[in-house]
């Protein structure tokens, strides 16, 4: 035989124990000798053409087989090779052994006249078993009780048939009235399809954007994409979630009928008159009235329309003619005017100042003479009272000087003065004092120079007062609401509330029956009388 | 859970209360609230006793396995307790038009279902009928021809049927193994699912019975009898291989009466009264309009390649008159061969094909799509196997006043309405390629698009520069023509109103100036995202033209 073979056999013992082989596969020994030298395996570099040559060549070839467990090649013996075909057409590997020998009948099939054994028969085999009687009973027993029961028999009706074949409208339950049918799911547009047209799909910033949203906020569940071809679409990774999602709003939602709004958003605009329509009215700046040197605090206009007074923080009072803007007079009352009035009443030419504590009563002298005349001749005609009345005021007729600048009464109050305002008739006047206690409003009548103070109790902070200009009655501005007294009956006739917070001015149509109130948190309430306390419209 | 179910099964839904805070004892948390009437509806339901008696048969169940009672185990299952869906079917729908109004999300619950993996997450059975019910609703809709749009979204496939008269819109996704997500309850799903297949086996029933078909399906006599020899089973009715054929899709079904095929009497016309001529006309148009969509590919033969999706495709087609056959190693049901001569189209999704045949079209599946939803066969030329497809668009759209409208769409329009706009390409093609300066239909269809307004100004900025050139003109003259101060009436005009308009909106009451102001809004907003697409397709065509022209030249050099 071989000599490396034959080397190998003689010291051939497993150094290595009972290992898988494998482990040893990359190496090239297998094991170590006693001297610890590696034992190697032998050198089989053999590539295909060394194989199909040693299978030409050796004659031994189909009989030799690796050894595993060395790596060596071995020869197998003529009885070795014998073995392998034995053990390959199933037959028994010892030669030797007769699978075929005669059989021995131990027992046989014919029954004997004696017994094998002779033992007796069992009690048992004569007397009923009580354990299955035990479970006979227990059986019959569910069975009698209805624990058990007998097996249903098998239904063999369609499972589907015609179940609208009698659609009887009378059987249609009253709450089918009220349901509300789920609304269907959207309809998917272009941006959805698998090659949608170029500009559905999403430019970077809009994709970094889409990614940034709340999940709940998106307007596309979905980022548009584009596929060349139909082989290329995947498929759609949170299908399953859009169903489940779907089957929760079905359940879980609830549903409400609620009715669209269908309307022309033209509609909605009411149609105002067109301000052409409602000339005249000023369009362009015509006069300026020049000539005060500090704030202009307010003006008046007689009641025939051709004058115009106005005061200001320079402490004067100036006159004009309104429709040349001239200056017609100016006249010095030192001190801040805070408030001027002329007399609503034609015959009448008198101006009302407010400066400091007093109430100058101005007679302008312009105009008609014959009616300024008059004007002095009625407040000459004063005679005093016998007896001497107690009053709020000091009335006290101007000086000399004074009176050749126009002044012919002075009304001195003890507090300062905030407004003056006339009665339609031109005789009365009030005039609002800055305090809080009952005395803000006091009523003067000039032509007697009497004066009372109205009211018996404070109701807050006056800001402005009224005369109605036809009937007897007097409006009171307090801080958030207008309240209306009637002069004869001496009574609170109305309370009119403004829903502003502080209210700075008001107005009377000359009418009488409509009021606006101006207030310092701009905003504009105008009163209908005849409706309500409340504005009749809010302006801001 | 059991609540659940029966709120499910019953389509209870809650409610939104009207004073939400009165309801919930002055808090506000947020809470679902059912009408009493609802729950005690519920408890009215038979099928609550049913319930219970399953859960003793589970808890029984569970203690006889636990003790090792087999016997007792058997018994026990054979006498399951079972309960059927079919008064609460036809409570909830009380007529056939209800239930096929609600029946959308049957059917895409059905066809998810029936792709499921027949293992884990459900009862097989349950898929298993899911899947059969899905054939037979798709059988019924070829053999009734009622699809009308498909739609092949990136989601799933789309598909509309107008079933009388009723729309009936479904999704299938693409057949792909589900990645199973985790955060899904399949418990809610199987309910609904228990509900839907109910549902939809009844509707089956009496959609095959209006049509004088049998039920369950059976294949026509003579397409079964060709396709025996090639089985060589018999008995095939029960087993999953009939439903296989059926799923195939290429036989027709058996009906009841045999018809006989000359039957197409002239249908009688009754004229309603009250209705004029013209309204008789265009229906009648619309009729016949239809009855063409309905035999779009009629006399065609398709042959399917194998990497195209069968299904779906061998659906559409079928549901258009056409006749279809795939590779017999694919699937079941094939009825010729790639080399019959008669094929007039064979749809391919490969980049090239090695072997043509003479005598026929080999097109890109989104031929046939495309051409269902334009209701007339497409050019073909468009959809030639690794050709750059057009965008396929969406049939589910209908554009109005002022939505975006992509080019694309226009020009299918203008096809229905029988304008040749090849015409128009070609002539597009011919200066492309003398490469003049282009003057593209496109280019004229958005414009067509902007606004009156914006079309006014660059009408005025042509004019400011004309008037710039002439003065430049004009420069080395030191005599500068007196500017013309032109009083633009139109514009003083349009100032003035838009003026009154401001004033008007400022005296309008509170709740209508919001109402006023949100549907502004949204007009607003459409108009930019109309704006926004259209200015997005122009530069993606001028970018796409730019490529060309540079590889034309390219090519030149």
């Amino acid at each position: 035989p071989h000599p490396t073979s034959l080397h190998s056999l003689q010291d051939i013992r497993n150094t290595v124990g009972n290992i898988p082989m494998e482990w040893y596969q990359d190496f090239p020994h297998i094991g170590y000798n006693l001297d610890g030298k590696k034992i190697y395996k032998p050198i089989r570099s053999k590539d295909e053409l060394d194989m199909f040559l040693e299978k030409m060549e050796n004659p031994d070839y189909w009989r030799t087989v690796q050894d595993k467990m060395t790596g060596a090649d071995i020869k197998l013996t003529d009885e070795q090779v014998e073995l392998v075909h034995r053990l390959q057409k199933g037959q028994f590997g010892d030669v030797h052994f007769n699978p075929y020998e005669p059989a021995v009948d131990f027992f046989t099939h014919e029954v004997m006249i004696h017994p094998v054994t002779n033992r007796p028969a069992d009690k048992r085999s004569f007397i009923p078993s009580l354990i299955e009687k035990e479970k006979v009973s227990k059986l019959v027993h569910a069975i009698k009780m209805g624990w058990i029961k007998p097996r249903k028999p098998k239904d063999d009706t369609p499972t589907y048939y015609d179940l609208w074949a009698h659609e009887d409208p009378n059987s249609i339950l009253g709450r089918h009235k009220m349901h509300v049918p789920a609304p269907k799911m959207k309809l998917p547009g272009h941006e959805e399809s698998y090659n949608p047209p170029p500009e559905y799909l999403l430019s970077e910033e809009e994709r970094l954007a889409w990614e940034q949203q709340d999940a709940a906020e998106r307007k596309l569940n979905f980022v548009p994409q584009q596929f060349r071809c139909l082989r290329a679409v995947p498929a759609y990774a949170r299908f399953i979630h859009e169903r489940f999602e779907r089957c929760l709003d079905l359940y879980l939602c609830p549903r409400q009928r609620k009715m669209r709004v269908n309307v022309d958003p033209e509609d909605l605009i009411p149609k105002l008159p067109k301000p052409r329509d409602l000339q005249p009215f000023p369009t362009s700046q015509a006069l300026v009235y020049r000539g005060h040197t500090s704030l202009v605090r307010c003006l008046s206009i007689s009641p025939s329309g051709q004058w115009l007074v106005s005061g200001s923080d320079d402490g004067t009072v100036r006159f004009w003619e309104v429709c040349t803007a001239r200056c017609m007079k100016t006249l010095p009352v030192g001190g801040v005017v805070k408030s001027v009035a002329w007399n609503p009443n034609p015959t009448i030419c008198l101006v009302a100042v407010c400066v400091e504590q007093s109430v100058l009563l101005i007679n302008p002298c312009l105009g008609d003479k014959l009616l300024y005349a008059a004007t002095d001749q009625l407040l000459e005609a004063y005679a005093a009272p016998e007896e001497e009345r107690v009053q709020p005021v000091r009335w006290a007729p101007a000086s000399p000087e004074e009176h050749t600048r126009g002044i012919r009464l002075l009304v001195h109050h003890d507090k300062a003065v905030k407004q003056v305002t006339w009665h339609g008739k031109g005789d009365y006047f009030a005039s609002v004092v800055a305090d809080s206690g009952n005395r803000q409003v006091l009523i003067h009548q000039s032509s007697k120079r009497w004066s009372q103070s109205p009211f018996r109790k404070s109701r807050g902070l006056v800001q402005r007062v009224l005369f109605h200009p036809l009937r007897p009655y007097f409006f009171v501005a307090t801080q958030r609401y207008v309240r209306v007294y009637n002069l004869l009956k001496q009574e609170l006739t109305k309370k009119l509330m403004t829903n502003c917070k502080w209210v700075s001015s008001m107005a009377v149509h000359p009418a009488g029956d409509n009021i606006i109130c101006g207030s310092y948190d701009s905003k504009l309430a105008w009163f209908d009388l005849d409706l309500s306390t409340r504005p009749y419209q809010l302006l801001r | 859970a059991v609540t659940r179910r029966l709120c499910i099964l019953k389509g209870i839904y809650p409610h939104e209360p009207k004073h939400k805070k009165k309801v919930n004892k002055g808090s506000t948390a947020p809470r679902t609230f059912y009408l009493l009437k609802d729950i005690k509806f519920l408890l009215h339901e038979p099928i609550v006793n049913k319930f219970r008696e399953y859960k003793v048969f589970v808890r029984k169940l569970r203690k006889a396995y636990g003790k090792g009672e087999w016997g007792t185990v058997d018994r026990l299952k054979d006498n399951k307790p079972t309960y059927k869906l079919d008064h609460i079917v036809k409570e909830r729908y009380p007529t056939f038009i209800d239930a096929l109004r609600d029946l959308d999300d049957a059917l895409s619950m059905c066809f998810l279902f029936s792709t499921f993996p027949r293992t884990g997450k459900c009862h097989v059975q349950t898929i298993q009928l899911c899947r059969r019910l899905a054939v037979e609703f798709l059988n019924y809709v070829i053999a009734s021809r009622s699809l009308r749009k498909v739609f092949l979204s990136i989601k799933g496939i789309y598909y509309q049927a107008e079933v009388m008269g009723q729309p009936i819109t479904w999704i299938t996704p693409y057949a792909f193994a589900h990645d199973h997500p985790t955060d899904v309850d399949y418990r809610v799903m199987a309910t609904f699912t228990e509900f839907y297949t109910t549902l939809l086996g009844f509707v089956n029933f009496r959609l095959y019975h209006s049509l004088n078909l049998l039920y369950p399906p059976k294949i026509d006599g003579q397409a079964d009898v060709e396709m025996k020899p090639a089985e060589g089973k018999e008995y095939a009715m029960d087993s999953e291989s009939y439903l296989e054929k059926l799923s195939a899709l290429s036989a027709s079904l058996a009906r009841v009466v045999a018809t006989t095929p000359e039957d197409e009497v002239e249908m009688d016309e009754f004229p309603v009264e009250g209705e004029t001529a013209e309204q008789m006309d265009s229906r009648k148009k619309e009729q016949e309009a239809l009855e063409k969509h309905k035999n779009l590919f009629e006399g065609l033969r398709f042959f399917l390649n194998r990497e195209v999706p069968r299904e779906p495709l061998a659906f559409v087609i079928r549901c258009f008159g056409g006749q279809v056959s795939w590779d017999k190693s694919l699937c079941i049901g094939a009825t010729y061969d790639v080399s019959d001569p008669s094929i007039t189209h064979q749809i391919v999704d490969r980049p090239r094909v090695q072997q043509q045949v003479v005598g026929r079209y080999y097109l890109q599946p989104q031929w046939v799509f495309d051409s269902v939803n334009a209701k007339l066969c497409l050019p073909v030329a468009d959809y030639f196997p690794g050709v750059l497809l057009p965008p396929h668009l969406s049939p589910f759209v209908t554009e109005q006043e002022g939505d975006y409208i992509p080019p694309e769409k226009l020009k299918l329009l203008a096809m229905q309405r029988g304008e040749n706009p090849g015409d128009e390409e070609s002539e597009e093609e011919e200066e492309e390629e003398e490469e003049e300066e282009e003057e593209d239909d496109n280019n004229k269809e958005e414009e067509e698009e902007e606004d009156e307004s914006e079309k006014e100004e660059e009408v005025k900025l042509k004019k400011i520069e004309e008037q710039k050139t002439q003065s430049n003109k004009a420069l080395p003259v030191k005599v500068t023509a007196g500017k013309l101060r032109l009083e633009d009436k139109q514009r003083l005009e349009q100032e003035q109103q838009s003026e009154e308009k401001r004033l008007a909106i400022m005296m309008m009451k509170k709740r209508e100036k919001y109402l006023y102001k949100k549907i502004m809004f949204g007009k607003k907003r459409k108009v930019r995202e109309a704006n926004k697409l259209a200015a997005k397709r122009k530069a993606h065509d001028t970018a796409v033209k730019e490529e060309k022209k540079k590889s034309k030249k390219a090519r030149r050099a």
